[in-house]
């Protein structure tokens, strides 16, 4: 996927200036960060359980050659074709290869961000194939053209309108105004390519160290019909998705279903191990699974690894208030939300994404909530200082930050300079108190809002004052 | 070299362990996946069947219990009546002997294919912590029919039915060898909040499920 995160805050104010997406967001908002809540009451040891899930992940990262080559071994002798890439482009090329290999021309694919991270949509239309995304969501974002916008939640910023105009004009139907009768139209439409479908593509959510196994986890049942309908099906999935056994597995899926949609479990939990059994009348007769780092190792070697325990669950995003207001687009690639600002940088590079470490308030809600303990509010902060250490911020800032430190270094200056801004600030302050225009930095937060202005001592000014009239 | 060699080499000197990882190591590595050490659980204050049975209602599945199988076309065919809903589709083979046209039900022995109403399937156990079915894929639980087709129909043996699914994992160690090419854990119908997070049932998989648990 393009990376446009760079131009972070003027997509920021669009949204925040759109009626429509304001409208989708808190919606949402209230739905998720509530069920999340009520459905994690069932657990009356969460934070034990939490702990575990974090130790469960952090297991997989300091093992995941030795697990990885177990996993491996397991799967092929289930008969799984093992493909590795390193690179997005090695990822789409693999995918490629076995479609012409077994002359597909109709695929079925089940949500992966990885396939997002690849731009594998992209790439197997560009190779002649007929490409079609089946969760709902992420049928609804192919069908407009666009990106997902949440990692769970792909067409949350679209309304019913949106979606009743998009479906009557792509499907040459009757327009429909109902929810539910819209979600049939699809099933309907979808149907018959399912059943005549060459290949499917799916992710997944984990990969089972003890057996070879693949899992995902699906509420609407396009993941099981992707593994199991076409006869060809490959999955996609980045090395960090290792997990020891299949008990670690169930430990984590009690707060990751929780923490995504609130619920205790989710429809579907479906393990793959091999393609289809000696007897078996359904299953697809070739199942590759390929295994890609694209920048995985990279961030494993970093003082930001802990990321790498993400279990996509989407929970920063819903509790995060720069998200709420502005949704997953204005991050500019795959992974919105205080995640996306740690692995956006992580995966593209940090100079890429400049605004998104930064775009935090550091308050701290991800971090409380993060089903896998990932501390991402410091993580962030590392990432603001690799900015300051490559030197990537705008020179007005170093500047900026180079003049304060030059004045900090002398307290009789620094005072001198305050004192004198004090006053100037309250004078031009006036009766109201209020600064409606600020010089340089300061411009872009008077451009929404007006700026308290001094009251005309500075603070050592007053320190000073207050402990003279103590000592008395 | 390949990528493989390459991607395995990076996490090794990610990890410091550039040199590769001892025997012991990874025998103690091993270790762990053979222990299946269960994490910490919830607490648990519950009894199997009626817990099984309040989840699959919350999850929005219907329950019904009869005695004994040979009960099961009756019930069956009461359900559908009851609901009007379509009365012939496929089932599992080992239902093939039931009475089902004594009921009224047509009903046949194979796999599931997109234009059935009905699919009839077993469970390899169920765990009463969700309400959900746990389902193995194979030469004859044939995967299409609990997915196909838009009503669901799940028999289960109330001595089947687990607490969690640790307890179907050890179940399945101690009855079979190895997992099936799939393992899938179904708990309630298909759903999908996708449009204005609205719930809907009936995605791309069934409408409805009916769990019918012999209490024999």
């Amino acid at each position: 996927m393009q990376v446009t995160s760079n131009q972070f805050k003027q997509a920021a104010s669009r949204k925040l200036a759109d009626p429509k997406v304001q409208k989708a967001l808190r919606n949402a908002k209230g739905k998720l960060v509530v069920a999340r809540s009520r459905s994690m009451l069932e657990l009356d040891n969460f934070e034990e359980i939490r702990e575990a899930a974090a130790r469960i992940r952090d297991f997989g990262l300091q093992h995941m050659d030795v697990l990885l080559e177990e996993w491996e071994k397991k799967a092929t002798a289930a008969g799984t074709i093992v493909h590795w890439a390193e690179t997005a482009q090695q990822v789409n090329d693999l995918v490629i290869g076995i479609a012409r290999k077994h002359e597909v021309r109709k695929i079925i694919k089940s949500k992966s961000m990885l396939g997002e991270e690849t731009n594998l949509n992209h790439a197997l239309e560009a190779a002649g194939l007929d490409v079609r995304e089946t969760d709902l969501g992420e049928y609804i974002i192919q069908q407009f053209g666009e990106t997902p916008s949440h990692i769970i939640a792909p067409a949350v910023h679209k309304s019913k309108d949106d979606i009743a105009d998009l479906f009557a004009q792509k499907h040459g139907r009757p327009r429909l105004n109902d929810i539910a009768a819209l979600t049939h139209e699809a099933r309907d439409v979808l149907r018959p390519h399912f059943l005549d479908a060459d290949m499917g593509i799916s992710g997944a959510n984990f990969l089972v160290a003890e057996t070879g196994s693949t899992m995902i986890v699906t509420n609407e049942g396009n993941g099981r019909m992707t593994t199991t309908m076409p006869r060809v099906h490959v999955a996609i999935t980045g090395i960090e998705k290792i997990v020891p056994t299949l008990e670690d597995v169930s430990l984590l899926l009690r707060v990751l279903t929780r923490s995504a949609t609130g619920q205790s479990i989710s429809n579907y939990l479906s393990f793959t191990t091999g393609p289809k059994r000696p007897g078996d009348k359904d299953g697809p007769g070739e199942f590759h699974v390929i295994i890609v780092d694209a920048g995985r190792t990279k961030l494993l070697a970093s003082e930001i690894r802990e990321a790498l325990r993400c279990i996509r669950c989407g929970a920063c995003m819903n509790h995060c208030p720069v998200y709420q207001n502005i949704g997953g687009h204005a991050y500019g690639w795959v992974y919105p939300g205080p995640i996306g600002s740690i692995l956006t940088p992580a995966y593209v590079g940090v100079e890429k994404a400049i605004d998104l470490p930064n775009a935090s308030t550091l308050c701290n809600q991800c971090g409380v909530v993060c089903p896998v303990k990932i501390p991402l509010p410091d993580l962030m902060r590392k990432l603001r200082e690799q900015q300051v250490q490559k030197n990537l911020r705008p020179w007005s800032e170093r500047l900026g930050l180079r003049l304060w430190a030059w004045a900090a270094e002398r307290p009789v200056v620094y005072g001198v300079l305050t004192r004198i801004a004090a006053r100037m600030g309250k004078w031009i302050g006036g009766r109201d108190r209020l600064l409606h225009r600020l010089p340089a930095a300061g411009a872009e937060w008077t451009s929404g809002r007006d700026f308290p202005a001094p009251r005309g001592r500075t603070f050592r000014e007053l320190y000073a004052r207050t402990r003279n009239r103590r000592t008395r | 070299m390949s990528a493989r060699d390459n991607i395995l080499k990076r996490i090794r000197e990610a990890n410091g362990r550039e040199s590769g990882t001892s025997a012991t190591q990874r025998d103690a590595i091993l270790a762990r996946l053979d222990a299946h050490t269960r994490g910490p659980l919830p607490t648990m204050d519950w009894e199997p069947l009626p817990r099984f049975k309040e989840r699959c209602s919350a999850l929005m599945s219907t329950i019904d219990e009869v005695g004994s199988l040979a009960q099961v076309p009756r019930a069956l065919a009461s359900y559908l009546k009851q609901k009007n809903l379509p009365t012939g589709g496929a089932c599992w083979p080992e239902f093939a002997e039931l009475d089902w046209a004594g009921a009224g039900l047509a009903i046949q022995a194979r796999p599931s294919h997109g234009d059935d109403k009905l699919g009839i399937t077993g469970a390899f156990c169920a765990l009463a912590e969700n309400g959900t079915l746990m389902l193995l894929s194979g030469e004859n639980t044939h995967a299409t029919t609990s997915l196909l087709p838009e009503n669901h129909v799940a028999i289960v043996a109330a001595s089947r039915i687990v607490r969690t699914m640790e307890d179907g994992w050890d179940l399945l160690r101690s009855e079979r060898d190895g997992l099936p090419r799939q393992v899938n854990f179904v708990s309630g119908p298909s759903r999908t909040a996708d449009i204005e997070m609205t719930l809907v049932l009936g995605a791309h998989g069934p409408f409805r499920v009916h769990v019918i648990v012999l209490s024999e």
